[in-house]
């Protein structure tokens, strides 16, 4: 009865969701007593696998065999299925990332099992096995039972802790050959360099209509480099062409949950709202204050943007000159 | 080149979420209900890909009776015949399970769903169908053509997009970006009237989750407000006492 980690790496080295990954199976192994097996598809690097250790790993496997520089969710579900059935593990945690979320449905035919993604809390073991994930696109939760003596879980970034928990690991490696060739092929990867994934993000800073115009997020941006967040938009402003489909947030765009999200010049629609609703502090600034952002908000002021944002700026710096 | 686009039925963005019979059920009263959004880009961008090569393009559903409406809505939009599997959709694999039991033996090259549905949000059916089917899967996508069998696909992933190309068959979800949905004329709308409809009965079964209860997200204690010509001070309540940045 072990629990199979996928710990998803990025240029080489493991993505924080995957630590928060361990630490959940580790949770779940804590109740059980189950084992808990973090698996590294294509890492070899001694030191970037002890990683895994420190956040409650028991055993850290790296399959090796084949490539899997480039992604392809056929391949890589096959390897972590394989590894799965090769430990006896009934368990497997993934993150909730693209591509966790293109493997995860993959592995669970592999393995028979019941599927839950988007799952936003630890499961609750009293009763069976229950999971509480994120529904209607941010606006509600679900507990669900997972009914299959196998589970495949996708776990949503930044649902919970990340503790330290160091464990002497044992080390293993293992030969992966697909028993299906690859037939995709990767012909070019365009990443944004030097700025946050909005999806990884703990600090995001989002503009609205109230900007009135792409040539003002010069001020998004700079707010955001001062406090290291994400820079994320309205449906309208998107809609508009002034920022990229990528950065709307909303139950039609993504759906967030940093620890702080500051809304600037955004109403606050009903959909706006449900693709943030789960941060943890909603900051709303907005000239009306009626704005129905207000009242999702922890914190709010209501002014200008044009007046608020330079303030809010410069205090962002000085404090991160001290830090 | 024959496409399935696999559609499911939501409710409209704007509807307020509430449940009845102690959480337990999502309250459909006054629920208007519309095509899954990101459905919709997938079946304009399948019409817009089968038009030049006179390939076809079907619409799947697995729900009951009253999402007809929607499905002939998809007729009207362009799709040139649906299929109704007369079930309640009670969760991904079960969907994808009834999916995969109909289209295993009809030839398609390529099947498209949307990256996930607006409702219950598991993004899972197309990679469930995909690995169902044993064929590749590529999710999230904001680009396909199709030459001489081998898709040609850009795909949205964490910080930034990826290109890609694949043989067919095989299982798209389709992202923002990938076309703009097409709105149906009074053509489509009087063709979509005869156009066939079949509906079949449900075979595989498959549901391995049970929604248990629901719950909203716990309501704001009340917004604190900040004087804006002392906003520096917002940074500071973030830093010390939220403790957030």
């Amino acid at each position: 009865m072990t629990i199979l980690v996928f710990a998803e790496a990025a240029d080489g080295a493991f993505k924080k969701s995957s630590f928060e990954a361990v630490c959940y199976a580790r949770h779940i192994g804590n109740k059980t007593g189950a084992p808990v097996v973090a698996v590294a598809l294509g890492i070899t690097d001694a030191a970037v696998l002890e990683s895994l250790s420190h956040y409650g790993a028991d055993q850290v496997l790296s399959v090796a065999g084949t490539s899997f520089d480039h992604f392809d969710a056929q391949t890589q579900s096959a390897a972590l299925a394989a590894a799965a059935q090769s430990l006896g593990a009934n368990t497997v945690i993934v993150s909730n990332t693209y591509s966790g979320k293109a493997i995860a449905p993959r592995l669970a035919v592999h393995l028979n099992a019941a599927l839950a993604s988007n799952v936003v809390e630890l499961p609750s073991l009293d009763n069976g096995f229950r999971v509480k994930r994120g529904v209607f696109s941010g606006k509600a939760f679900a507990w669900v039972d997972m009914n299959a003596d196998s589970k495949v879980i996708a776990l949503t970034p930044n649902s919970i802790d990340v503790t330290r928990d160091e464990r002497s690991a044992s080390y293993n490696t293992m030969n992966f050959q697909p028993a299906v060739a690859s037939r995709l092929q990767v012909t070019g990867i365009n990443k944004v360099s030097g700025k946050i994934p909005l999806t990884e993000a703990e600090v995001v800073v989002s503009g609205g209509r109230g900007l009135k115009g792409p040539e003002h997020w010069g001020m998004i941006e700079e707010l955001a480099t001062a406090l290291g967040a994400a820079t994320a938009c309205s449906k309208p402003v998107s809609d508009m062409g002034w920022r990229p489909h990528s950065e709307h947030v909303g139950q039609t765009g993504i759906t967030i949950k940093p620890n702080l999200y500051i809304a600037i010049g955004i109403s606050g629609a009903i959909q706006h709202l449900a693709g943030v609703s789960s941060s943890k502090v909603i900051v709303a600034i907005n000239k009306d204050a009626e704005a129905p952002f207000f009242k999702a908000a922890d914190y709010g002021i209501v002014g200008d943007a044009f007046e608020v944002l330079p303030r809010l700026i410069a205090a962002a710096r000085s404090g991160a000159q001290q830090a | 080149m024959k496409i399935l686009v696999c559609m499911s039925v939501v409710p409209d963005t704007t509807t307020k979420i509430t449940f009845t019979d102690g959480d337990t059920r999502f309250n459909t009263q006054g629920v208007q209900y519309i095509i899954n959004p990101y459905d919709e880009l997938a079946l304009t961008r399948a019409l817009e890909l089968a038009e030049p090569v006179n390939g076809s393009v079907t619409v799947v559903h697995v729900g009951l009776a009253d999402s007809e409406p929607s499905i002939r809505k998809a007729l009207s939009i362009g799709a040139g015949e649906a299929v109704r599997i007369n079930a309640e959709p009670t969760d991904a694999q079960f969907v994808a399970a009834e999916l995969a039991h109909w289209a295993k033996d009809k030839g398609f090259d390529l099947i498209m769903t949307g990256r996930e549905s607006i409702d219950y949000n598991s993004g899972a059916v197309g990679g469930l169908l995909a690995a169902m089917l044993d064929m590749p899967s590529v999710n999230v996508i904001t680009k396909i053509d199709v030459q001489g069998g081998l898709a040609h696909l850009e795909r949205d992933i964490d910080g930034g997009r990826e290109s890609s190309q694949c043989s067919l068959p095989l299982v798209v979800s389709a992202q923002k970006d990938l076309c703009e949905p097409r709105i149906p004329n009074m053509r489509g709308i009087m063709a979509a009237r005869t156009k066939p409809l079949a509906v079949v009965e449900p075979a595989a079964g498959g549901a391995k989750t049970h929604y248990q209860k629901y719950e909203l997200p716990p309501a704001k204690q009340g917004v604190r407000l900040i004087d804006p010509e002392r906003a520096a001070d917002l940074i500071n309540i973030l830093r010390n006492e939220a403790k957030v940045i």
